[in-house]
Formats: structure tokens, sequence, C-alpha cells
């Protein structure tokens, strides 16, 4: 483990999640992580999810539009549409849900992202707080979120006791 | 018919359901008050609600309250720990590629 910063909570009275990480590099390479395709493509899906960018136009009004890939190939697809960007300093985005088809699914819920980055001593740090409608909508993402990663730790582990046997 | 918690905030109007009763105990027809939809649909929710058993139906005099299960909505906190664990993984994948990219450009 290491000893870099990691805050992670909850504010149920603003239906907000507030994450707030440090990393062990300079500014400009963790704002390239986040805001380039090609990086962020390489971290943003916990494995063993995948994580594909389709296309993406890094400036406001512009939108990153991108699938998680399940180790079956199943593909979900999300936007992030950026309503804002002061380089190196500020990132906002509305994260949606989609089809593969780039239209919006009204019927899950969307979040608005804040992100902030700072640096001191060769140290970023990022703060990120994710604004939900409802506190329902946290529910939901989580169950999305988790639910495969859990069912697919599951099934690894059910391959694992069947090849122990 | 799956009948658990992510049922239950499966729906915009449950999930709506949910907050509304969170603050207090309502009949079904103060419920279905706050929805443009018929009282049927609402009927039909508070059902699948119930069958997900995250409310509960409170007999107070002749009326029928539903009252959110709090128990149950804490486990809510179980997969925040799940939530907060995905940033986890995703940070220290972030973590190896930030190390691996100043590597490269030494």
């Amino acid at each position: 483990m290491n000893n870099l910063q990691f805050d992670f909570t909850v504010d149920k009275s603003t239906n907000s999640v507030c994450i707030t990480r440090e990393f062990d590099a300079e500014l400009p390479l963790v704002w390239d992580a986040f805001t380039k395709p090609e990086i962020l493509d390489q971290w943003w899906a916990p494995k063993p999810l995948a994580s594909k960018t389709k296309n993406m136009d890094f400036k406001v009004g512009g939108r990153r539009f991108y699938a998680m890939i399940l180790p079956d190939g199943q593909e979900h697809w999300g936007i992030q549409a950026f309503t804002s960007i002061s380089p190196k300093t500020n990132l906002k985005w509305v994260s949606s849900f989609t089809d593969k088809d780039e239209n919006i699914n009204t019927e899950l819920p969307s979040s608005n992202w804040d992100l902030n980055f700072t640096e001191q001593n060769g140290m970023t740090k990022v703060s990120i707080v994710i604004k939900h409608k409802t506190l329902a909508d946290i529910e939901m993402l989580i169950q999305m979120g988790f639910k495969e990663g859990f069912t697919m730790t599951l099934n690894f582990l059910e391959e694992l006791l069947t090849k122990k046997k | 018919m799956r009948r658990d918690i992510f049922q239950a905030v499966a729906d915009p109007t449950r999930r709506a359901i949910i907050v509304l009763i969170a603050l207090q105990a309502m009949t079904p027809n103060a419920i279905a008050d706050n929805f443009n939809t018929t009282r049927q649909a609402v009927s039909k929710h508070l059902r699948i609600l119930t069958e997900c058993e995250i409310v509960k139906q409170e007999q107070k005099g002749r009326e029928i309250f539903y009252a959110l299960e709090i128990d149950k909505m804490k486990e809510i906190d179980k997969w925040l720990e799940q939530f907060r664990r995905i940033w986890e993984t995703r940070f220290s994948q972030l973590d190896d590629l930030l190390s691996t990219i100043k590597k490269n450009k030494k």
C-alpha cells in the first residue's frame, strides 16, 4: 500500500459523492490522464472491465463517447458532456448513459462531475464531486457499477473451485 | 421475478416514492398525489417495493401508511464500500500508468 491520500465520502444531504486522491506525478501529466482518451482508456475501467473511447471532442460543448466493456464482450455506452474546462485547474462534465448510437437513456440517472486539480511539491491532488439528483440514483449507479463486478468475482471463484476439483 | 433492493431502485417512479416516504410515512393516496400517473400505477410500484421489503405497511385507524424500512436502506452503506473499492482499483491503475509514463520520459 502507498501513503497517497484517498478520501471517499458520500454527502447524503446533497446527493453527492466526494472523492479526493493524491498522485505521485506532476499536474500536467495527471491532467492528461483525465483528458486524453488514449490515456483514459488505460485506467478508467476497473479491471476486469475495459474502457474504449469511440470519439472525444475535448472542448466545452464537446463530449467523450465511450464504452465499458465486460469480459464477455458486453458493452455499456455512456457520454461525458464537457460543460466547463479551465486547463490544468478545473473540469466539469455531465455524465449520462447512452445506447451504442449515442442516444441518451433518460431512464438511467445522469450526474454532474466537478474535478479540481492542484499541485504541491510535485504531487497532484484531484478532488472530484459527483452530484446526483437523488440518493436513489447513487444506489442505482452502485448497483450497475459493482453488481457486474461482484457477479464476475463470483464467476471467477466458481471457475477456480471447478479447477481445483 | 427478481425482488431485491436493486429491483426497488431500478425504476424512476419507485426511486421518487422512496425519497418521498423517507421523510414520513404516507398513505397510498397521498403518495399518488405527487405523481401524474394513475393510482393503479402507484399501487403497483408500492406492491413491488413491499415485495422488495424496502417499505412496510402500517395500519393506523382505518388507513394504511407506507413507511421506509430504514434497516434495509442501511444496505446502501455496504454498497458504498463497494463503490469506494471501484475507485481504489481505478486509481491504483492510474498510479501504475503514471509511473510507467514517467519512466518512459526519462
